[in-house]
């Protein structure tokens, strides 16, 4: 078979088995709810058309609907784009070990288990895409990973796309604050300390780089393979998003002269102190993912968390996502930030589009996901209410077209509501905590 | 007369006029009886005197009216560890949890209790206006709890009940940390427990028994276990699996103990045996976080405890980082959302706890003689995007919107 062929056939068989037979070919419409498209206006009674694992096309009641279609009553229901987790620990998400605090060679890939009860329980929730993450008890604790969840078990099925050194889409983590201080072995003491030790890697990459570059085509004269300079490489060279843990205003102020002085492209992680220092955040361009907590405090740093950071992020103009830094917070109860920070001040459209958009645009994938739009993914979800309503539940999780948790199905209703079994292979405490620090919580 | 005593006179009436006060609210949820449109309550000297229709009760003149939309009773945490448990979550502001031995009945709650920590407001402004706070899980015996208002920044006042219950844990969270060390086993755990009543028991025998000037020394431990062998203080357990829970209801029934289930992830795994020993509970959060023993819990355990008719309340719980609290009322709520019906979410969120605490003469729902506690909204105080716009302790109004804003 000549190569084009063969690559046709080879995505065509991948195609396949992802979508369900017939869902494919046919469109699929969604006929009588209500449709939050995110960009544009909210429709009425509207019609969302699918096709391909694509939308086809939105709008009012008048919109033609394809005489093949499948149609799906969706009346009395809400229809949103599918929710864009931007911080995630799901699927017993594991990074750097202990022997040293940067290492940036290590892939979360590398530790997923895709078949824990926490993906379904994401999916459960509504959410589509998800930041999965080593955690934050390193300066740099590796790569991270944006998973698509459709139904499969492999990260093949569930990758968001390749880099071209063959290593799965996604940013690169890092911390500062006391989560990667500790009192014994290589890693700092200090904040300071924290710093000179991201510098000095940064330094290192750059020099890696430009002998990469001299080198040119020559072989010969290209620096011995480094996997870890290789990936601060690409984040150099921007491919690679730094998804920046950091907490106290101080420390979110470091990160951005870190930037400045290195160039790679950041988003911020958590930003408890962001209302105090949201206009300075706004004028670096750079964006955030936040999450809205039921209370402030229950570690040093997290003390002056607000629930008013979403309208202060707003406010400033910040491009500002949720996140569920799960299992810090459950994947189950994500809308439920927008509702709170609405609470808290935040406009609805900021709100919902920090579920979807924004977490979309912190990932670079703005293209693809994040909104209702002709051209972009068929990820969407039906819910029984409006989004912010505590009374709403997510009836319907749909990725590229096919249906990924049904509320009706019991088996499926199970991860929604919890019993025996829901939980099998989650992440515990433990796991939790060695994510963070070691020695702050013992 | 004299004018000093005039001056005082004028100023306790004055302090007095500040604790009245009439609510008039669109909806008005007494957890009495069903919802009033245009309700009001009226406070006077803390007390209510009056709840009904606006059009049926006399507002005295000269009470100021304050107009709401919601008003709800004070909300009563079943259970907590605020005002222990502090927001920096530090060694210096950490209470709950005495590591020195398995079974500490003696510690008392009040004796740690710092009305003033961050969190203590943070409740209060969110509708809180009574904890059932104290000593945590985590220990085969942590301590004792008490019952105290949410504006109580000193314990010289606001308390409701010194001593409350006596918190015990059963399964992974009383192991010793340390190998070597009891209880390591759950057999061992219940096994402690027992010689602890026994212990008691022959302690009440031998008070009773010896001759005069000859009684044993006093025993603050014993002492406190008496109190639970003669049902004068309840035995709050936590406990999450159902094999737990079957073991702590044979305990309960060998020593006829006046039992509080605490957590109880898979009490709906035992809905019939807890309701033939007449076992209240104070359900776990709604929201806690699914893992170890309370991998299987579910948030339709409060509507199934409902349909069962085994009276429960809600809690915030113990938390051992962020958020260092949970908000009782959003774990109401999310109950609400999953088959509980509004009203008896409401009730497990006030009235319930109240009669389960004994303080229902007090505070739990807005009736004639009870203290003038209740928490206003500006729409239905389960959704999200409401706010709890006031807070009213004693009549007074303590917070006047929430600290989220």
């Amino acid at each position: 078979m000549k190569p084009i062929l063969s690559a046709l056939a080879h995505a065509l068989a991948w195609n396949l088995a992802l979508l369900p037979l017939g869902a494919q070919d046919r469109p699929q419409a969604f006929v009588g709810g209500r449709i939050i498209p995110v960009e544009g206006l909210d429709i009425d009674h509207g019609v969302l058309v699918i096709q391909g694992g694509k939308i086809l096309a939105l709008g009012g009641p008048g919109t033609s609907i394809p005489p093949d279609a499948v149609r799906h009553d969706a009346k009395g229901k809400v229809i949103m784009p599918g929710l864009v987790d931007s911080h995630s620990h799901i699927g017993s998400a594991e990074g750097a070990d202990g022997t040293a605090p940067i290492q940036p060679d290590v892939r979360v890939s590398d530790s997923l288990n895709l078949a824990s009860a926490a993906v379904m329980k994401a999916r459960s929730g509504g959410i589509t895409s998800v930041n999965v993450m080593p955690g934050s008890g390193h300066l740099l604790s590796g790569q991270t990973m944006y998973l698509k969840l459709r139904e499969g078990r492999t990260l093949d099925a569930l990758a968001m796309g390749k880099l071209p050194n063959g290593s799965y889409l996604g940013g690169m983590k890092m911390a500062n604050g006391t989560n990667p201080r500790r009192t014994t072995g290589p890693f700092p003491g200090t904040r300071a300390k924290s710093a000179a030790l991201v510098r000095e890697q940064f330094v290192k990459a750059q020099d890696y780089q430009r002998k990469l570059k001299e080198a040119g085509d020559d072989p010969k004269k290209r620096p011995a393979r480094d996997l870890a300079m290789e990936a601060l490489v690409e984040v150099l060279e921007g491919k690679r998003v730094v998804h920046h843990h950091t907490h106290r205003h101080d420390d979110i102020l470091t990160v951005l002269r870190l930037q400045k002085e290195f160039g790679f492209k950041v988003v911020l992680h958590h930003v408890s102190d962001a209302w105090m220092v949201a206009d300075e955040i706004a004028k670096a361009g750079v964006g955030a993912s936040f999450i809205a907590l039921d209370s402030p405090g229950g570690k040093l740093e997290t003390k002056d968390l607000r629930m008013t950071n979403g309208a202060a992020l707003e406010k400033a103009g910040v491009v500002a996502g949720f996140h569920t830094d799960d299992p810090i917070t459950d994947s189950r109860w994500f809308l439920r930030e927008a509702g709170l920070s609405v609470r808290a001040g935040m406009s609805r459209k900021a709100a919902l589009e920090a579920m979807t958009l924004n977490g979309a645009k912190l990932l670079d994938l703005q293209n693809r996901i994040g909104s209702l739009k002709p051209g972009k993914d068929a990820d969407f979800l039906l819910l029984s209410a409006d989004p912010l309503s505590v009374y709403s539940h997510v009836e319907e999780t749909w990725v590229e077209g096919a249906k990924v948790f049904d509320r009706a199905n019991p088996k499926h209703r199970l991860y929604a509501t919890g019993g025996p079994g829901a939980s099998h292979d989650t992440v515990d405490l433990t796991h939790l905590l060695a994510l963070e620090a070691e020695e702050t919580y013992q | 007369m004299s004018r000093l005593a005039l001056i005082l006179c004028l100023a306790f009436s004055a302090a007095l006029q500040a604790q009245s006060l009439a609510l008039r609210a669109e909806t008005l949820h007494t957890a009495a009886g069903p919802a009033i449109a245009d309700g009001v309550v009226v406070i006077q000297n803390g007390k209510i005197t009056a709840v009904g229709k606006a059009s049926d009760v006399k507002v005295p003149s000269g009470l100021t009216v304050k107009r709401v939309k919601v008003a709800i009773p004070g909300i009563v945490d079943g259970r907590s560890t605020v005002g222990l448990s502090g927001l920096l979550n530090q060694p210096h502001d950490q209470e709950q949890l005495e590591g020195s031995a398995p079974m500490q009945p003696e510690l008392r709650a009040m004796d740690a209790f710092n009305g003033r920590d961050p969190l203590v407001g943070y409740v209060r402004s969110l509708g809180v206006t009574t904890l059932h706070t104290g000593h945590g899980p985590g220990a085969l015996i942590s301590g004792q709890t008490f019952v105290v208002k949410t504006d109580a920044t000193e314990v010289t006042r606001g308390v409701l009940k010194p001593q409350a219950m006596v918190a015990a844990t059963l399964g992974d969270g009383a192991r010793a940390r340390e190998a070597g060390k009891s209880p390591g086993t759950r057999a061992k755990q219940i096994a402690m427990l027992r010689g602890e009543l026994v212990a008691a028991q022959e302690y009440v025998k031998k008070l009773k028994d010896a001759e005069k000037g000859k009684e044993p020394a006093r025993d603050l431990r014993k002492e406190a276990m008496v109190q639970v062998l003669r049902r004068e203080l309840p035995l709050l357990v936590t406990a999450h699996r159902a094999q737990d829970i079957l073991s702590l209801l044979r305990l309960a029934k060998e020593f006829d103990l006046d039992i509080v289930l605490d957590g109880g992830a898979e009490a709906y795994l035992v809905l019939d045996e807890l309701k033939a020993a007449r076992v209240p509970v104070m359900l776990h959060p709604t929201m806690s976080r699914a893992f170890g023993e309370m991998e299987n819990l579910s948030l339709e355990t409060a509507a199934k405890l409902q349909a069962a008719g085994i009276p429960f309340s809600f809690q915030s719980g113990f938390e051992g980082y962020v958020p260092k609290t949970r908000v009782v009322l959003w774990e109401a709520a999310l109950a609400a959302a999953n088959g509980l019906a509004f009203d008896d979410a409401l009730k497990a969120l006030t009235l319930v706890p109240a009669k389960l605490l004994g303080i229902a003469d007090r505070v739990g729902s807005l009736e004639a003689g009870k203290d003038g506690d209740v928490a206003l909204f500006d729409g239905d105080p389960f959704e999200y995007t409401t706010h709890c716009v006031g807070t009213v302790i004693n009549g007074v109004l303590v917070s006047g919107g929430e600290e989220t804003r």
